[in-house]
């Protein structure tokens, strides 16, 4: 009984989850209540987290659950980035009339999968919480309901991800076919000789992973879904689900495959490249913000995945650092989104910046600040992100992949160049509202500065991450 | 650790950034912001001044280094100066001010942002000639990108968009290969500290690859021929300061890169690609000399010459001699003054007259008088005659080159005819002869700021170029210092062979 500690917070926040189902159901337009009350909750979740996080590695219930290091970091951020997501959207929500009590118990239940994805140390447990996470997104990501798009990104979203949880079941059951265990150290234990079935297992489990962090091949989806989806909904998308499946497939990658490195490396580095280049180049057409950031979040996660490709703990480690970065930037860009408001109407398309800059100096500024950031240039915290990566990738001698990787950050600079010069060349248009609550221009403050003043102490992240190993 | 005096003259110029951001900017045309900027560069400027006063000439070391922890366990924020570099950073210093009073002609709107670009832009110029890491290093050359991708692109002409990406893009692809050349020296050696990087030395095995790397990334911001086409295009949709501090101060980073990084820390591979390099800087020198003659925009015409005087810049470098070397260091501080004139002067009539073209104009002399002096001592600082400070580096390098290889200094030679026809031609059909256009003849004479401006150019101009010494003595333990190293890592790389 003593274990339910570790616990804590996966139990508190399936007992808010409850609790506000009920406060909902009886008392009327409760809506606003229960997502105030889930934020708090969510930043109680945090501090029960960062209370566990000092704790050595632990394992729980017959070794299927595991706390370490990678899954206290990873699911701090997590929860930090889903505290600002609900802050950001709370007005957005309201003003498309999106505000019902379903929302803020749906994003809590997908965090909850998520937790249980990052800490599982067993197939089943995983596929638990991917599930649990997968099915709260269907529903987000159709919650405008009346909304042509919103609906067709649902359905298009529940029919391409069932078939990848599809495969990675399948995937799931080969590997406990060939290796007669569900458990990652068990089965690390026991695939110690080649075989073609746990090949075929980590392909399976590969693509399905592919699927959920949006990499190429497996990335159709993410345009329509980031389109479709109510903006604060596709903000969630571009961060939380990321996370998890990175930190997952770091998991499956360097605990039940880690003897097989030579078996997936290819794979990875594939799927890398092919995400950095389809991802640069697909992006120069759109004329969607929502849409282009959906193709800049593929090449991201190429970035990202170039870092585990390497084998190693300086690999691993830089792709943490990406994310974290990778999700100060969506967070940033986002927040100048919500801010694009006039007469209660949200502007999502790249003419509607034109001129920006003009009459609305500082969001511009931050805009400006945050796409030179994504596209890497220094001195801003993206180039940190991409410095890490590749530090480590030629550490490894794998030179094809750092230069393919560099040479799509130029065409990707293209089109956050694009953008720019809409904001900053171009013709002024109408002036948005400059009114906006607290929560938004305090994310877009803090990941302004986060992303503008990283180079004065760099070695922040990177100290904590370095406590991560894999190897 | 004394007074951080290179911090703070890279600081300096952002505080003032800063400082012009959050001053509230009253109607009165932004002066108060202006008298801010102007105020402070002079002040980096006077405190450069003071650096160079307290510089160790004779030393050889790197002085005034400041070395703190930054990336945690790897690398250092590292700055230093020595001899090559204090001459760069008084130019930018000195430059900056310049351009601060120019304001005043070129730019109508949003003055406060245009200033903080500039001050922004000199911390990052200020940053690459001090920084002795080469991740620092990096990180300034790159960051400069910023702020001169948006003063072409919201202050620049009618095709200022295609500029402004084709500035960025042609750059930011050159620097990547840099980056891949930077981290792969980290992991060979160990260290990207510039100092350590020279007691250690690298490979010979790794030094093609580095080399190159770092060429592609030197050669378009030179700009090397063939990878020149941005520069006429970036100079001519800038505005007037614009193009100051392009020509002025960033084509210089490529020169500083070449002597310290590629001499410094790639003597073997500098050597095997010398001939590679005399031939594109024989290209750029004839080539664009005669594209130079035929353009009918002047700040075009300014542009290719700027190529070819660079192309000058690098053979020096690659003669390996104290002369050719000290000659192209000399050269970029000349050309540094002496395009930065030759754009203002352009600016002085096309902000009159609202055009560039060559054929508009003609007669100035007899409207303009003392336009017509200035612009003909600038034009002569251009072309290298003996007295102005062109002369003065166009010889030594000639010099460093026909002792390493005739033909190449006699073909260069040929460069230096060629710029003095089109330099001579231009002042010609602008100043002197009659008047065609009746508009010119309401065209004012030079006015109180413009004088400053540009007369601060003409005495450096005409003093260093009558009295080297100054400029030489910095130079000199520094560039020999380079050159022993040189020899002495090619000598042991020829013993371990044997």
């Amino acid at each position: 009984m003593e274990n339910f500690q570790y616990i804590l917070p996966e139990i508190f926040i399936s007992v808010s989850i409850m609790l506000f189902l009920l406060v909902g159901v009886f008392k009327k337009n409760s809506a606003n209540l229960i997502y105030n009350l889930s934020n708090i909750s969510l930043v109680i979740l945090l501090a029960l987290i960062i209370n566990l996080s000092s704790l050595d590695t632990i394992y729980l219930f017959n070794e299927s659950y595991l706390i370490d290091n990678l899954s206290n970091y990873m699911k701090i951020i997590l929860v930090g980035s889903g505290i600002f997501v609900m802050l950001t959207g709370s007005k957005y929500i309201q003003v498309i009339n999106l505000n019902k009590i379903e929302y803020p118990i749906l994003i809590l239940s997908s965090i909850l999968g998520m937790m249980i994805m990052i800490s599982s140390n067993d197939l089943i447990v995983f596929y638990m919480g991917l599930e649990l996470q997968s099915l709260a997104l269907y529903v987000l990501a159709s919650f405008n309901r009346d909304n042509l798009l919103s609906t067709e990104s649902g359905l298009k979203y529940f029919v391409l991800s069932a078939l990848s949880s599809g495969l990675l079941l399948y995937g799931c059951s080969l590997t406990y076919g060939f290796s007669e265990s569900t458990n990652f150290d068990q089965i690390l234990i026991n695939s110690t000789e080649f075989n073609y079935g746990t090949t075929f297992g980590i392909v399976f489990i590969l693509v399905g992973l592919a699927f959920k962090i949006s990499a190429v091949p497996f990335h159709m989806w993410a345009p329509d879904v980031y389109q479709g989806s109510p903006t604060s909904v596709t903000l969630f998308f571009a961060i939380l689900p990321k996370i998890a499946a990175l930190s997952v497939f770091i998991k499956f990658l360097y605990t039940p495959f880690a003897n097989m490195n030579d078996q997936w490396q290819t794979i990875i580095v594939f799927i890398s490249i092919a995400s950095m280049i389809f991802g640069a180049v697909a992006a120069i057409g759109q004329k969607n913000l929502k849409r282009l950031i959906a193709y800049s979040s593929i090449s991201h996660m190429g970035y990202a995945l170039a870092g585990l490709a390497t084998v190693s703990n300086q690999g691993i480690q830089s792709s943490i650092t990406y994310i974290s970065i990778y999700l100060v930037m969506n967070l940033a860009f986002f927040s100048c989104l919500f801010m694009l408001k006039r007469n209660d109407k949200y502007y999502e398309n790249i003419e509607d910046l034109s001129g920006l800059s003009k009459k609305h100096p500082i969001l511009s500024f931050s805009l400006l600040i945050v796409l030179f950031s994504l596209a890497g240039i220094p001195p801003l915290a993206g180039f940190f992100a991409k410095f890490y990566v590749f530090l480590a990738v030629i550490e490894q001698s794998m030179y094809f992949l750092a230069i393919v990787g560099l040479l799509a950050t130029v065409v990707a600079a293209f089109y956050y160049l694009r953008i720019i010069k809409i904001i900053y060349f171009d013709p002024e248009k109408e002036e948005y509202e400059t009114s906006h609550n607290l929560g938004l221009k305090i994310t877009l403050a803090i990941s302004t500065i986060f992303i503008l003043a990283y180079f004065i102490y760099p070695s922040g992240i990177t100290e904590i991450v370095s406590k991560i190993t894999m190897i | 650790m004394n007074f951080p005096i290179l911090s703070s003259l890279i600081l300096l110029p952002t505080i003032g950034a800063l400082f012009i951001l959050f001053t509230k900017s009253s109607s009165r045309k932004y002066q108060s912001s202006k008298y801010v900027a102007l105020f402070i560069s002079l002040a980096n400027f006077l405190l450069s001044l003071y650096l160079w006063y307290v510089f160790d000439k004779n030393s050889v070391d790197f002085q005034f280094v400041e070395n703190r922890e930054w990336l945690s366990g790897f690398i250092n924020y590292k700055v230093g100066i020595d001899g090559i570099s204090i001459l760069f950073v008084i130019l930018t210093t000195f430059i900056t001010p310049i351009c601060i009073i120019s304001v005043n002609a070129t730019i109508t709107n949003r003055l406060k942002d245009f200033l903080i670009a500039i001050l922004i832009m000199e911390t990052f110029m200020i940053g690459v000639f001090c920084s002795l890491d080469l991740v620092v290093f990096y990180l300034f050359f790159e960051a400069g990108l910023i702020p001169m991708f948006l003063i072409i692109g919201i202050w620049g002409g009618e095709r200022r968009v295609y500029s402004a990406f084709k500035f960025f893009l042609y750059t930011l692809l050159g620097s990547v290969l840099m980056l891949v050349a930077i981290i792969s020296i980290y992991w060979i050696t160990g260290t990207t500290d510039v100092e350590k990087l020279y007691e250690l030395g690298i490979n010979a095995e790794y030094q093609n690859l580095l080399w190159l790397a770092f060429f592609s990334s030197f050669a378009v911001k030179t700009p090397m021929w063939p990878v020149h086409t941005w520069l006429p295009d970036a100079h001519v949709e800038a505005p007037t300061v614009g193009s100051v501090l392009l020509a002025a101060i960033l084509l210089k980073m490529a020169g500083y890169g070449f002597i310290r990084f590629s001499l410094g820390l790639f003597p073997i591979a500098s050597e095997n690609f010398t001939m590679l390099v005399y031939i594109l800087s024989l290209i750029a020198i004839i080539y664009t000399s005669l594209v130079a003659l035929m353009q009918e925009d002047m700040k075009k015409l300014i542009a290719y010459s700027s190529v070819a005087h660079m192309g000058f810049v690098t053979l020096g470098i690659f003669t390996m001699t104290q002369q050719g070397i000290e000659g192209s260091i000399f050269q970029m501080i000349s050309h540094g003054l002496v395009s930065a004139a030759l754009f203002l002067s352009v600016g002085v009539v096309y902000e009159r007259h609202h055009t560039r073209l060559i054929n508009k104009y003609g007669g100035l002399v007899s409207i303009m008088p003392r336009y017509a002096i200035v612009f003909m001592v600038f034009t002569l600082g251009a072309l290298g005659l003996p007295g102005t400070t062109g002369f003065i580096g166009e010889f030594l390098i000639l010099m460093g080159a026909f002792e390493k290889n005739i033909l190449v200094a006699m073909i260069a030679s040929l460069g230096v005819i060629l710029g003095a026809a089109y330099m001579l031609w231009l002042f010609k059909r602008v100043v002197f002869g009659e008047i065609n256009n009746q508009e010119l003849k309401s065209m004012k004479d030079l006015k109180t700021f413009e004088i400053i401006t540009l007369s601060a150019l003409v005495i450096p101009i005409l003093f260093f170029g009558f009295y080297p010494e100054p400029l030489m003595n910095s130079i000199e333990a520094s560039v020999e210092n380079t050159l022993n190293m040189y020899n002495f890592d090619l000598i042991n790389n020829l013993a371990s062979k044997d």
